[in-house]
């Protein structure tokens, strides 16, 4: 399943501090948008509205609507729980659980829950997600080990086997690739590419190479200026932001001329 | 073509340096003209150590300044102190444990020493074992029971609490005054003076069960008193360097916040949390002031801790000590003391070994 994302008019905030400003922008279904743009312009910080993990500050809160296939993940009544459960998320660091073996971390959304689930049915679903992830040949003989055994780009990928091991809709990740060499880089965007088949994808890179490689669609934040909020400058077909712009501030960002 | 130059004789990089054998001859120069010094004074060896040290220290440091140079003088003298101070630090440490070794094996190896109480041993049996040479009955047995059912007892009141309270000051609490107010009171509590958590617990229990009681259940709360703040700031620390990204991690997978931290948080910290239990253990299991004013004196088997008094293996030491069983004949007593003093300690090494073994057992797993 895969379902579209409708923002409107969103402000977010850090106690007083607006971060990000009056974000407009529809996610399509099936696809991969990336975001990009300077250090500090809010990407993150809208990323993290997007699955309701931006709560989690304290302090922090959001004004605005999104909506998931026409359902307000902001209206009255909506359980953050329930939304996070639909909205996978992957960070930027790899995270994955240390007192679990490679197995339960990929049935973390399961086991964590304390869902009942027959022993046929987890080692399906531990496979299925580790294949999802490109890591299946890599762990099926150690899946009682330790998962921060393995090295970073496996880790990253575990991560990402545990985020679809729930189901979601939506997989949202925050710099995925930042803390990676270039082959686990490689791997990651191979697996972004399968992956848009079945869910909404969401990536926020610095690498422009990247956005050009994985997304459908960019979208370029910027940031006037530090204690500023960020905004969506620019939002269009990916060969559209870095082939013809029709903003000057994107120009230079995506061609290394940035001030 | 380079050819290779061959090293030098006196490297260039190198200054004046003492040969390797130097700490060796001041030493042993040190020793000596100690001993001659301490015979013109009156030779004591305690003495003859110390003057022994202190003139090797000096004539290393001075030597060294001499040939070396400053820096290498410096490093000298600052080892010297720091070796110093942690001898001074071990000395005490090292001749209580003699001591009670010394002191305390006949005791502990007494057939019965462990296995009997102290029901029926009464100064004439005393006065026979001193007088006829028979071997020195009565024992530990109903005090290390005691010890145990208290410190068990002090333990599960103190660990839920104790753990409950910290999870609340750093998983929910966002650093609210309540939370301000709890960690003050909490860095209260540690400091106060044990007799006067025996008291509390003397007092609260006078005022609900009637005056005068003393049970070991009265004793375990006055340990927990001590052993709550205890319990709360290790767990609290343990629980603050629990990563956040495995906080978020559960939550971005759709887990409620309380089974994230029921089976993300606290197992990711349990090695810390047990051992941290087990240190405060360690801490109270030694504690007599508030057992003597909570617990009693008991010299029989008492294993119901809501009922009648109750020994314990601080309190069996100090009665021992300060009431010998035969007052013409103290002897046997204080061969008994000695023996439960060796038992505590052991107690509590073996407590701070547990604490290691914890750690290790409950440490997340690594390794491919
Ligand atoms: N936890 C936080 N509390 C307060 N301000 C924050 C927090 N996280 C980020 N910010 C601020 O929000 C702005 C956007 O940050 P972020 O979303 O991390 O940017 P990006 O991911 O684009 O680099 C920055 O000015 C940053 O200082
Ligand atoms: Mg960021």
């Amino acid at each position: 399943m895969s379902k579209r994302i409708d923002v409107s008019d969103l402000n977010v905030y850090y106690g007083d501090f607006r971060a990000v400003e009056d974000v407009n922008i529809t996610l399509d279904a099936k696809s991969v948008t990336a975001f990009i743009g300077p250090s500090g312009c809010g990407k993150s910080t809208f990323l993290r509205t997007l699955n309701r993990m931006h709560e989690v500050i304290p302090g922090a809160r959001v004004e605005g609507k999104v909506l998931l296939d026409g359902d307000n993940l902001y209206g009255d009544g909506v359980d953050p729980v329930t939304v996070r459960s639909q909205i996978g998320m992957v960070f930027q660091r790899p995270n994955p659980f240390p007192t679990m073996s490679i197995r339960d971390n990929v049935l973390a959304g399961v086991k964590l829950n304390n869902r009942r689930i027959s022993r046929s049915d987890a080692d399906e679903l531990v496979e299925g997600s580790l294949r999802g992830a490109n890591l299946w040949n890599e762990v099926k003989d150690r899946l009682e080990k330790p998962g921060s055994g393995l090295s970073g780009g496996q880790q990253q990928r575990l991560c990402i086997a545990r985020a679809i091991a729930v189901s979601p809709d939506v997989i949202l990740m925050d710099e995925p690739c930042s803390a990676l060499d270039p082959i686990s880089t490689l791997a990651i965007e191979d697996l972004i590419n399968e992956l848009k088949d079945e869910y909404t994808v969401v990536i926020v890179t610095h690498n422009m190479q990247q956005a050009a490689r994985v997304s459908d669609k960019t979208a370029f934040f910027n940031i006037a200026g530090t204690g500023k909020p960020g905004k969506l400058i620019e939002f269009a077909e990916t060969a559209t932001i870095f082939n013809n712009p029709r903003e000057k501030s994107t120009e230079d960002y995506v061609s290394g001329r940035f001030g | 073509m380079a050819t290779l130059m061959t090293e030098r004789k006196r490297s260039a990089l190198t200054r004046g340096r003492l040969p390797k054998y130097t700490p060796y001859v001041i030493a042993a120069s040190s020793v000596v003209v100690a001993a001659a010094l301490m015979a013109l004074i009156g030779f004591h060896v305690f003495g003859w150590a110390v003057l022994s040290a202190v003139l090797f220290a000096t004539a290393n440091v001075v030597s060294s300044a001499l040939v070396e140079g400053r820096r290498k003088a410096t490093d000298k003298l600052a080892t010297s102190l720091v070796v110093g101070a942690f001898l001074v630090a071990l000395l005490p440490l090292v001749s209580v444990i003699w001591t009670v070794w010394v002191n305390g094996v006949p005791g502990l190896l007494t057939p019965g020493f462990l296995s009997t109480s102290m029901n029926g041993v009464t100064g004439a049996v005393d006065n026979a074992s001193v007088k006829d040479g028979t071997p020195v009955l009565g024992g530990v047995y109903h005090a290390l029971v005691g010890s145990i059912l208290i410190t068990l007892w002090a333990t599960l009141i103190s660990v839920p609490v104790g753990l409950l309270t910290a999870i609340y000051l750093v998983e929910y609490s966002a650093g609210n005054r309540f939370s301000k107010v709890i960690t003050f009171l909490v860095d209260v509590m540690t400091g106060i003076p044990s007799i006067v958590a025996g008291l509390f617990a003397a007092a609260f229990f006078a005022m609900i069960l009637g005056p005068g009681t003393k049970t070991g259940f009265v004793a375990a709360v006055a340990l927990s008193v001590l052993m709550i703040p205890v319990v709360v700031r290790s767990s609290e620390e343990m629980l603050k360097i629990v990563p956040n990204e495995l906080r978020e991690a559960a939550y971005a997978l759709g887990v409620r916040k309380w089974r994230t931290i029921l089976k993300v948080v606290i197992p990711t910290a349990i090695s810390g949390i047990a051992s941290g239990v087990t240190l405060a253990i360690a801490r109270v299991i030694g504690e007599t002031a508030p057992l003597l004013v909570t617990a009693g004196f008991a010299t029989t088997i008492n294993m119901n801790v809501f009922a009648g008094w109750m020994s314990s293996l601080p309190t069996f030491i100090y009665t021992q000590i300060m009431t010998p069983t035969s007052p013409s004949n103290a002897d046997p007593s204080t061969q008994r003391a000695w023996a439960a003093a060796l038992l505590l300690i052991i107690l509590v090494m073996l407590l701070n070994l547990g604490a290691r073994l914890v750690a290790r057992l409950f440490a997340p797993k690594t390794g491919r």
